[in-house]
């Protein structure tokens, strides 16, 4: 109401580290937001089952039994086995590997990327920044499933390219998102205080700028970790995933779907799988934007 | 305006020759020889030199990026390996569907999304407002071919109401049967999307002091909303509506493949199946200028609702 | 001037918020009454609860997290008691409001005359056509020029001054019985001040209705107020007629208040600048000031000499982004500044003031002139040289908590500029912040807190300590007490002064406030549109103003004292001109008189 009040933004009631800031908003968001613990505890739980999965899938993922084939769901394979007889649960549990691994190294890839383009283009302004966004305009503005697609296309359906074509489509974003508070950062008057103070663009940049634009990078990374996840996905359920026999859970989806009418499982468990990441990711990420983000708090 | 016109003309036309270019080279930066990767490992010498001039691949490279740029500006984008057609006359026919869809889908997405994000936004922590962000984020959370087969397993396999492929004949119960399934697939996803940005739009919104003025004004709340609010509110949804195109139109690939309906989607994968060098290039060309096009619409959108744009 | 009914009564009205499910009272249980026709000023520091009680009034609060209770009698009736419904019919209507910002209160999507005539469509039921007619006749009289022709106008059209008359325009379009005016002037520049405060006091003569006017500025007050009520955090702590309150100021909050605020002409016959007598607000006991020597080494070479220095912007248009005009932000401006002596620049918003100091600093690189640093060419001087000469020439800005990076203790932020230089290792630095924040005036066990848990005083305070950990010999001040409240204010304008007789540093001291200016400085140099229009010493300039804006400029400055309200000034409606000229664009050379020593005036038309 009063200037002390809440007008105050979010960089001025911050705590000091940006990542003990993020701890403590995460916190807040958990504390404030219940839904973010559900987002939290169903992320966890794949990633554990990811990395457990030699330990917890009952059958070799890829061990074929054509005597077995397109089972319903039985006690001795919990989800059905697919067109080859191979267990259903062993192949979604080792498909999450492949989600995770491909999603967190690709956001991560632009991640840095972007950011470091977003800033530079910020900090620098003028020529640089507006060829630089336009260029990331264009980019953004094209559809990225189809620009994936068409890259791994060229480039051939490995993992290794799958991330490089996913990193890619994802790097605009990232840039976007770095360079607004870079500027908004810049403009304010401790970075003119620090110029006056004798630091070089580096120390002001890396030292001042990046740890103050952190927390929202760091948002945007568990919602972009999601839109890996589904890209992934939907790149393997047109038949450009990592090659099979490699369990993916669009993989599975695309083979299930040939056999839609009589077993529908096949493809329903894998969709609801991903959903399930994806949602809980989102839940996440939407719970810690919220906490973060001084616009969307405090009415007036 | 007619500068902020111009300029963004300007600005198109550069995006157009920039995606071509990076068209051009993405399809030569191919590891290995396209003519080779077409034909397989057993192809003879001949062939594939055969080939490589019909693909016009034996040029210089300069040379390659003129025919190319010209031909994409002129609608002469090769023959297509597969068919043998005019690849841009298989674009043309197919590209109405891909329209449509996208567009109905939209228009779900829009009646939907602004209602169901404004809604939530004056009843702000209320159960409502919990609720639209629930379910919202879980619309945006599907993947569009998640949704496409829940849809198609329950309302044409368990339930007969709609046909298992979307692919019309002739009358307009036809056209509905055909459209309403992918249409409401994409289009729930849209709305999740609209709903958000809309939310968070009008919370900005009705956070500013010209809110504070029309209330102190005495204008009735309901006034407050839809003619001080949405119109500001509708800046960011616009702009975020015109990039969620793109990703629609991305989206409508999966969907086409779901419902084995006619479209750029289907017609993208089979060329990316098949290799058809052509027919990919075609492609891509038509997506730069359907992005270019929707960028253009927003422009004037902006110029349309916010009366400082004309400034610039 | 008070009648026996009042228009508006207050009783035992208490406002409370509700915060992370805590409710904290922010009026507390406050009443006053606003007579017909009468001028009420509610004045207090920011915190004080004087906003919230204009929106409880005005019932614009957000009913979700905040409650009112007590009485709101408008005529007899209890605001507070009407439903939603009934309350928007008072609004607008009855009471209206207008507000500080008046380039964010009107709707950037809606034309001015629809903004206008709506309040007359709602509450008159006027039809379009009709409303529009009476619209353009609300704008003569708010005195917009052509007002005919901005009916279908975009309010980014306008300027701030211009803005607050269509808001002004808005909220008498039903006239109202009371307007309530919350800080309507305080974003506005001081001879914009005085038009809007002109055309408010005549409005309320020509439509007889009552103003309740929030304020912090006790200047504005004795302008404007019949009767004032000094808040102080949520609670009226005294209200009195405002001849009354001025001369006999009862609690000791209201003399620290007064003490704190500088009256300008209080500085005849000082030669040097002065504290300010600062007034305990609980116990209300005075300090005793002792005349200050002056600590200006005028008879040694200047600290800083600044000659026909040029700063300007591009501005870019066009289809191809061509240089079209540019901002003559800083145009052939010459002065110069000893040890120990404070120059004062003066100006309203974009005079280039703000540039200037910026362009000493190279944080824009000027385009022309000289800047001779202790002898040094500033503006020769490759990157390293840069950063060491920085390091003797600091500054300040307006703003201390953007001043601060949240993240760093703020003994890592005083400590950080000494280290990168490499003028102390960690350890030392340590002991150096102690022995700086010891000197403005700080515990030095603070240095492990973090910005946000300082209020804005103290902030300013540390960013002081920061720009003095390098032993710098000049200070660009840059409005670095403009945003405090008036009681820090006085106190952190001491420390400087203290530091300045301590240190012998030199201030170029950037300003919009001339009453402070009157107080700190030594000589003042006026600026108008880029240029100096008028510097001397600071006596010259306050009682003999020769140049026609520096006439303006003091004459419109609101002074603090309740027997001196001004006689009408009758309303100008000239827009300020803008330093924006042409690319091509060639300033024709000024000339300058001397007509006293040191006192150089440009010269004008007459």
């Amino acid at each position: 109401m009063n200037a002390a009040g809440s007008s105050e933004g979010a960089l001025r009631t911050a705590a000091p580290s940006p990542f003990a800031y993020f701890a403590s908003a995460t916190l807040k968001a958990f504390n404030t937001n219940k839904t973010s613990w559900i987002g939290l505890v169903v992320f966890l739980i794949v990633v554990v089952a990811a990395i457990l999965a030699p330990v917890l899938a009952p059958f070799d993922p890829n061990d074929q039994n054509i005597l077995e084939k397109l089972r319903a769901p039985t006690l001795e394979h919990w989800l059905g086995t697919d067109s080859f007889g191979r267990d259903t649960l062993s192949r979604l549990v080792f498909g999450a590997r492949i989600s995770l691994i491909i999603g967190v190294v690709s956001t991560l890839a632009a991640m840095v990327i972007g950011t470091a383009i977003g800033m530079l283009a910020g900090w620098h302004g003028g020529r640089l920044d507006t060829v630089t966004m336009q260029a990331m305009d264009v980019l953004l503005a094209f559809p990225s499933l189809i620009l994936g697609l068409i890259l791994v296309a060229m480039l051939g359906p490995s993992m290794v390219n799958i991330i490089i074509a996913i990193a890619l489509t994802s790097i605009p974003p990232f840039a976007r998102i770095a360079r607004a508070p870079t500027i908004a950062v810049k403009e304010r008057e401790f970075v003119d205080a620090g110029r006056a103070l004798g630091y070089s663009d580096t120390r002001l940049l890396v030292v001042h700028i990046l740890p103050n634009i952190l927390p929202e990078i760091l948002v945007m990374g568990s919602l972009w970790l999601a839109n890996a996840i589904r890209t992934e996905a939907s790149l393997a359920f047109v038949g450009l995933g990592v090659k099979p026999p490699t369990a993916t859970w669009g993989g599975m989806i695309r083979e299930g779907f040939e056999n839609i009418l009589d077993s529908y499982w096949l493809a329903l468990v894998p969709g609801v799988a991903i959903l399930f990441v994806i949602f809980a990711l989102n839940l996440l990420g939407d719970g810690l934007r919220d906490a973060i983000d001084p616009k969307l708090k405090g009415e007036t | 305006m007619t500068t902020f016109l111009i300029r963004r003309l300007a600005f198109a036309w550069v995006t157009l020759f920039a995606v071509l270019t990076l068209v051009f080279v993405l399809v030569r930066i191919v590891p290995g020889d396209p003519a080779q990767l077409i034909l397989g490992d057993q192809a003879s010498r001949e062939a594939i030199d055969a080939l490589r001039q019909r693909l016009g691949l034996d040029l210089p490279l300069s040379k390659q990026y003129t025919v190319f740029l010209l031909g994409a500006l002129r609608g002469d984008w090769g023959v297509s390996m597969v068919s043998g057609q005019p690849v841009i006359r298989e674009v043309l026919r197919v590209l109405p569907w891909t329209i449509e869809l996208t567009l109905v889908s939209l228009v779900i997405g829009i009646l939907l999304g602004v209602p169901a994000g404004v809604y939530a936004a004056i009843h702000r922590n209320r159960f409502v407002d919990y609720a639209v962000r629930i379910s919202s984020l879980l619309g945006l959370s599907f993947p569009p071919f998640v949704s496409a087969i829940i849809l198609l397993l329950v309302f044409a396999i368990a339930l007969p109401w709609f046909p298992v492929i979307s692919a019309r004949s002739g009358s307009v119960m036809a056209w509905y049967q055909s459209i309403t399934l992918p249409a409401i697939s994409l289009g729930l996803i849209s709305a999740a999307y609209v709903t958000r940005v809309t939310r968070s739009a009008m919370l900005e919104v009705l956070s500013e002091d010209y809110v504070r003025t029309a209330r102190a004004k005495g204008v009735p709340w309901n006034v407050v909303i839809w003619r001080h609010a949405l119109r500001n509110a509708l800046i960011p949804i616009i702009t975020v509506v015109g990039l969620y195109l793109g990703i629609l139109i991305g989206n409508s690939v999966l969907t086409e493949i779901v419902f084995s309906r006619p479209g750029l989607g289907k017609l993208l994968i089979g060329a990316l199946n098949q290799r058809d060098y052509p027919m990919l290039q075609g492609m891509m060309v038509i997506y730069t200028l359907i992005v270019v096009l929707v960028n253009l619409l927003t422009d004037l959108a902006y110029g349309f609702v916010d009366p400082r744009v004309k400034l610039k | 001037m008070a009648t026996a009914a009042p228009i508006l009564a207050v009783r035992n009205l208490t406002t409370a918020f509700r915060v992370d499910d805590k409710w904290t009272t922010v009026v507390k249980g406050i009443s006053f009454e606003i007579g017909q026709r009468e001028t009420v000023a509610i004045v207090g520091e920011s915190g004080s609860g004087k906003s919230v009680t204009a929106l409880s009034i005005m019932g614009l609060l957000p009913a979700a997290n905040s409650r009112a209770t007590g009485e709101i009698l408008l005529e007899g009736r209890d605001l507070l008691k009407l439903p939603e419904n009934q309350t928007r019919h008072v609004r607008g209507n009855l009471i209206s409001m207008i507000f500080q910002e008046p380039m964010t209160s009107l709707n950037p999507v809606l034309t001015l005359g629809f903004q206008i005539a709506e309040a007359l469509i709602y509450h008159r039921g006027l039809v379009r056509a009709q409303a529009e007619a009476e619209t353009l006749r609300i704008l003569e009289r708010v005195r917009i020029p052509s007002a005919a022709s901005r009916l279908h106008e975009y309010p980014h059209r306008l300027s701030g001054g211009m803005r607050q008359r269509v808001m002004i325009a808005m909220a008498l379009a039903c006239k109202p019985k009371l307007l309530i005016a919350d800080e309507p002037t305080t974003a506005l520049d001081v001879t914009i001040q005085a038009e809007i405060l002109e055309l408010i006091k005549l409005l309320q003569d020509e439509e007889g209705m009552s103003v309740a006017f929030i304020t912090h500025d006790m200047g504005v007050v004795a302008e404007i107020a019949d009767r004032t009520v000094v808040m102080l955090n949520g609670n009226a702590v005294e209200q009195e007629p405002t001849a009354e309150l001025f001369a006999r100021p009862r609690e000791p909050y209201t003399r620290a208040l007064l003490a704190a605020v500088p009256r300008l002409g209080s500085m005849k016959g000082r030669p040097a600048p002065q504290r300010f007598a600062i007034v305990d607000p609980v116990t209300g006991a005075t300090e005793i000031v002792p005349d200050t020597a002056s600590t200006a080494a005028l008879t040694e070479r200047p600290v800083l000499e600044v000659a026909h220095l040029v700063t300007r912007f591009d501005i870019r248009s066009g289809v191809l982004s061509r240089v079209s005009a540019r901002v003559h932000a800083v145009e052939d401006i010459s002065f110069s500044l000893h040890a120990g002596e404070t120059l004062a620049l003066v100006g309203e918003s974009g005079c280039g003031k703000s540039t200037t100091g910026r362009s000493i600093l190279r944080l824009v690189e000027p385009d022309s002139g000289t800047v001779l640093f202790e002898g040094q060419d500033v503006r020769a001087l490759d990157r390293a040289g840069l950063r060491r000469a920085r390091q003797r020439m600091q500054m300040i800005f307006q703003d201390p908590f953007a001043s601060l990076n949240p993240r760093k203790t703020v003994g890592g932020a005083i400590a950080e500029p000494m280290i990168v230089h490499g003028l102390l290792s960690r350890a030392d630095a340590r002991d150096r912040v102690s022995e700086l924040l010891r000197k403005v005036g700080l515990p030095p066990d603070m240095a492990s807190r973090f910005p946000h848990e300082f209020s804005g005083g103290q902030r300013q305070r540390l960013c002081i300590a920061r720009a003095l950990a390098l032993a710098p010999k000049l200070l660009v001040a840059d409005e670095a007490v403009s945003a405090l409240d008036v009681s820090i204010k006085a106190q952190v304008i001491n420390l400087m002064m203290d530091l300045q007789a301590d240190m012998g540093l030199a201030y170029l001291f950037i300003s919009h406030d001339i009453a402070v200016v009157e107080r700190v400085s030594h000589r003042v140099a006026v600026m108008y549109l880029g240029e100096i229009v008028e510097i001397g010493p600071r006596a010259a300039i306050m009682e003999n103003p020769q140049h026609p804006y520096t006439k303006r400029l003091m004459a419109a400055v609101p002074v603090p004292e309740a027997g001196r309200r001004r006689l009408r000034r009758g309303l100008s409606t000239t827009e300020i001109p803008s330093p924006v000229h042409e690319a091509n664009y060639v300033p024709a050379p000024r000339l300058y008189r001397e007509i006293g020593p040191g006192h150089v005036v440009q010269a004008f038309d007459a």
